[in-house]
C-alpha cells in the first residue's frame, strides 16, 4: 500500500511540472490556433533565469532570509522568461500572422532550436549540466512508509495555487474575458475596442510566467542543461493535446494524466522504455475517439 | 583504354617507390601516427590524447632519442584530427598508413577506432587505440577472431563489469543488489548485462534490474521499486551528468544502501553536480591520480608542469599506449612494422602509469581496474580490482 502511495506522490510532482508547461501549449493555442513547440525550450531558459539569479542573491555577503530569496528568484524567473517569451512573439511570431498556419509551426519550431544551440553556444552557459542552488531548506519526511520531501510537497502546493491563479484571472478577470473572446472569433473582437495584439503578449506573458514556476522548482529538484526542454516540452504537448487543446482545465488534467502515466509505466511494466509507447498510444486512442481531446468541445465551424 | 591502363600502372608504381622510400628502415627516425578526436563532440578527449602524446615524445627526445640496440631514433608525431567522425577516423588512418608511420595510437571513441582498426588491419599497420573500450575494436565481427595489427591500452566493458560485480560481492557482501541503466546507450546497458550475468552465475539473484532512457531527469519510478524491493547495493553505469540525480533522488526516497559505479563517473563535473550526497560512493575506473607508484607520480607531475591540469584517464591511456610502443620497438630491435606488431603481441609485462599490462593472443590487455571511493568531495584510491 505504501509502496502505490509513494508512487502516487512522484506521479504528482511529475505530474504538476507537465500542467504547469501545458498550460502555455493551451492558451497560445486557444488565441492563435498556434502551437508553441518553442514553449518546451521557454521553459528552459526560465530554469537558468532562475539558476542565475538564486546564484547570485546567494552569493550576496549579506544573508537574506529564505523565503525572500525564493520569492525573489520566482518573480525574476517569471518576469525574465516573461520578456523572452513577448519578444519572441513579437519578432517572430507576429510578422507572420497572415501566414498559413504551418509556417508559423516551423518558426516556433526554429525558434525552439535557436534557444538550444544559443544556450549551448553562449559561453557562461554552456553545454554542461547545473543544479540550481537549494534556496531553502529541505527536509525529508516518512510517514508510514512513505518518504516525501519539503521541496516536493513544495512543487504540488506552488503548481496548484499557480493553476487555481490562472483559471480565475482566465475567468473573471477582464483580460480573461477578453482571451476567450479572441479564441471565440478573432475577426469581431478587435472591433469591440480591444487590441488583440496586447492580448496577445499577456497571453504569452501568462503562459511563460507559469512555465518560469515550474522552471524554477523543477531545477531544484531535478538539473538543468539546454536540451532539457525537448522532451519535457514533447510531453507536456500531449498534456495539453489529451486534455483538450485550448482548454485550460483539461490541459492540467492532462499534465496530471501524464505524470501518472510516466510513474507507472514502470510500475506495471517491465520497463520504464514503455513510457514513450503508452502515452502516444493513448494519444492515438484519443485522437480517434475524441479528436477534442477530454475536456475540449468541438469547434464550431462558422461560415 | 590501354594508355590510361598504363598511366595508372606507372602511377601505382610511383605511389609505391615514394611511400616505400618514406617508410624505409633507413632513415634514422621514427615516425608515429596519432589519430585523434581534437574537434567534434568530444574535443577534451581529443585534447588530452595530444598533450600526452606529445609529453611521452617530448621525453624520448629529450633523453636524445629512442634507445634500439644501442642506436639512438629521435621519434617524430604526426597528428591527424578524425572530427570524431567514423569515416573521418578511417581516412586519418588511411592517411597515416600511406605516410608511412611505425604505428597509429588512437583513435579514442570506440565509434571511431572501429572504423580505424579495418584500414589498420588492412595496411598491416600496428594501432594502439588508448581509451576505446568496445570489444569489436579488437575482434574481427565476421570471424570472431581476434584482429592481428590492432591493440588497445584501456580494459574493455565486459571486464569492467566483472569487476564491479565482483567488488560488490567481495566487499560490499551485498545481498540484495539493484542496477538502475540507461537501456538507450550501447555502454551502460553492456556494463548493466555483464554485471547481472556475473552476480546470477554466483548464485545472487538481483533485487531489481531497472532502466530508463538518455535525457530523463525523474528516475523517481524506478528508485521507488528499487527501495521496495529492499536493495542493499545499488549500480549506475551511466554518465557523470545523470549520476548526482539518481544519487540524489534514490537519498530522498530513503534508500540507505550503497552505490557503485563504473568509469564513466570519472569527471570533476560529478563532484560539482553531487556535492556530499555521493560521498562513500564507489566506481570501477582505468586509474586513480592519487595512487603511488612512482612512474604515475612522475608522469602526473610533467603532465601538470607542460599543462597546468591533473591528466585524466584518457591522458593517462595515451601516455601508456606510447610506452608500450616504445617496449615494442625496442624489443623488435629495429623499426619494421610487422616486427613491432610481433613484440607488441608478446609483451608479458609492461608497468604503465595506469598499472601492469600484459598481452596473451589477444589486443585486449591483461591488467587490473582500480576501484575509486569518493570522500570528501574528491577522488581517492580504494583499492586495486581483478575479475
Amino acid at each position: 500500500m505504501q509502496y502505490y502511495v509513494q508512487q502516487i506522490l512522484n506521479a504528482l510532482q511529475v505530474g504538476s511540472v507537465y500542467a504547469l508547461i501545458a498550460l502555455g501549449y493551451t492558451m497560445v493555442y486557444g488565441i492563435l490556433t498556434l502551437i508553441n513547440f518553442a514553449h518546451g525550450d521557454i521553459f528552459m531558459v526560465s530554469t537558468y533565469i532562475a539558476f542565475f539569479v538564486s546564484t547570485l542573491l546567494l552569493g550576496l555577503t549579506h544573508h537574506l532570509p529564505p523565503l525572500f530569496t525564493f520569492v525573489a528568484t520566482l518573480l525574476a524567473a517569471m518576469a525574465g522568461t516573461s520578456l523572452v517569451a513577448v519578444l519572441i512573439e513579437r519578432l517572430a511570431y507576429k510578422p507572420l500572422r497572415t501566414a498559413p498556419r504551418i509556417s508559423c509551426v516551423i518558426t516556433a519550431l526554429g525558434v525552439g532550436l535557436l534557444l538550444e544551440n544559443f544556450m549551448v553556444a553562449f559561453k557562461p552557459i554552456g553545454p554542461d549540466s547545473r543544479i540550481i542552488p537549494a534556496l531553502f531548506e529541505s527536509r525529508n519526511y516518512s510517514i508510514a512508509g512513505v518518504t516525501f520531501s519539503t521541496l516536493q510537497i513544495m512543487i504540488i502546493l506552488i503548481s496548484g495555487i499557480a493553476m487555481v491563479l490562472l483559471d480565475l484571472v482566465v475567468r473573471k478577470t477582464m483580460i480573461g474575458m477578453a482571451m476567450r473572446a479572441i479564441s471565440w472569433d478573432k475577426f469581431t473582437v478587435p472591433l469591440m475596442g480591444i487590441s488583440v495584439d496586447t492580448i496577445i503578449s499577456i497571453t504569452f506573458i501568462l503562459g511563460a510566467s507559469v512555465a518560469a514556476i515550474g522552471g524554477t522548482l523543477y531545477g531544484m529538484a531535478y538539473s538543468i542543461d539546454p536540451y532539457m526542454g525537448i522532451r519535457i516540452g514533447w510531453w507536456a504537448f500531449i498534456s495539453a493535446v489529451v486534455g483538450g487543446i485550448g482548454n485550460i482545465r483539461g490541459a492540467m488534467l492532462g499534465g496530471y494524466i501524464l505524470g501518472f502515466i510516466e510513474i507507472f509505466t514502470p510500475v506495471f511494466l517491465p520497463t520504464s522504455t514503455y513510457r514513450d509507447f503508452v502515452a502516444f498510444s493513448l494519444l492515438l486512442v484519443l485522437l480517434i475517439f475524441k479528436p477534442t481531446g477530454i475536456l475540449g468541445k468541438p469547434a464550431v465551424q462558422k461560415v | 583504354m590501354k594508355r590510361i591502363k598504363s598511366f595508372v600502372l606507372v602511377f601505382l608504381c610511383l605511389v609505391l617507390i615514394l611511400t616505400g622510400c618514406q617508410s624505409g628502415s633507413k632513415s634514422n627516425k621514427i615516425v608515429i601516427g596519432l589519430n585523434a578526436e581534437l574537434t567534434g563532440s568530444v574535443p577534451v578527449v581529443g585534447a588530452s590524447c595530444k598533450n600526452a602524446a606529445e609529453l611521452a615524445v617530448k621525453e624520448i627526445n629529450d633523453a636524445g632519442g629512442l634507445d634500439i640496440k644501442g642506436k639512438k631514433y629521435p621519434v617524430e608525431l604526426l597528428i591527424e584530427d578524425n572530427e570524431d567522425k567514423a569515416e573521418s577516423a578511417a581516412a586519418a588512418a588511411q592517411k597515416l598508413a600511406t605516410a608511412g608511420v611505425i604505428a597509429m595510437i588512437g583513435p579514442n571513441a570506440s565509434r571511431n577506432a572501429i572504423p580505424a582498426s579495418v584500414i589498420a588491419e588492412s595496411s598491416k599497420m600496428l594501432m594502439i587505440s588508448p581509451w576505446s573500450t568496445n570489444a569489436k575494436a579488437t575482434i574481427d565481427e565476421k570471424s570472431g577472431s581476434p584482429k592481428k595489427y590492432v591493440f588497445r591500452a584501456a580494459f574493455i566493458d565486459d571486464f569492467q563489469g566483472q569487476v564491479a560485480a565482483k567488488f560488490a560481492l567481495d566487499q560490499l557482501k551485498t545481498i540484495k543488489p539493484a542496477v538502475l541503466y540507461d537501456v538507450a546507450s550501447e555502454y551502460n546497458k553492456g556494463i548493466a548485462e555483464v554485471y547481472k550475468a556475473t552476480l546470477e552465475a554466483a548464485g545472487i539473484t538481483l533485487a531489481a534490474f531497472e532502466s530508463y532512457t538518455s535525457g530523463d531527469k525523474d528516475f523517481s519510478a524506478q528508485i521507488t521499486k528499487i527501495v521496495q524491493a529492499g536493495a542493499d547495493s545499488l549500480f549506475l553505469p551511466n554518465y557523470y551528468s545523470e549520476v548526482p540525480l539518481q544519487v540524489q533522488q534514490a537519498k530522498k526516497l530513503g534508500y540507505e544502501g550503497s552505490f557503485i559505479g563504473s568509469d564513466s563517473w570519472g569527471s570533476a563535473e560529478l563532484l560539482t553536480l553531487c556535492g556530499s550526497d555521493c560521498d562513500g560512493s564507489y566506481f570501477t575506473t582505468h586509474y586513480a591520480a592519487d595512487i603511488a607508484t612512482e612512474k604515475a607520480q612522475g608522469f602526473i607531475a610533467a603532465y601538470k608542469a607542460a599543462y597546468q591540469a591533473t591528466p585524466d584517464d584518457v591522458a593517462a591511456l595515451t601516455y601508456d599506449s606510447f610506452g608500450l610502443l616504445f617496449q615494442s620497438l625496442q624489443a623488435a630491435g629495429k623499426v619494421d612494422r610487422e616486427a613491432v606488431r610481433n613484440a607488441m603481441a608478446a609483451i608479458t609485462s609492461y608497468e604503465g602509469v595506469t598499472g601492469n599490462m600484459a598481452f596473451k593472443g589477444t589486443g585486449d590487455p591483461v591488467k587490473s581496474a582500480v576501484v575509486i571511493q569518493v570522500t570528501d568531495g574528491t577522488f581517492k584510491y580504494f583499492q586495486t580490482a581483478n575479475p
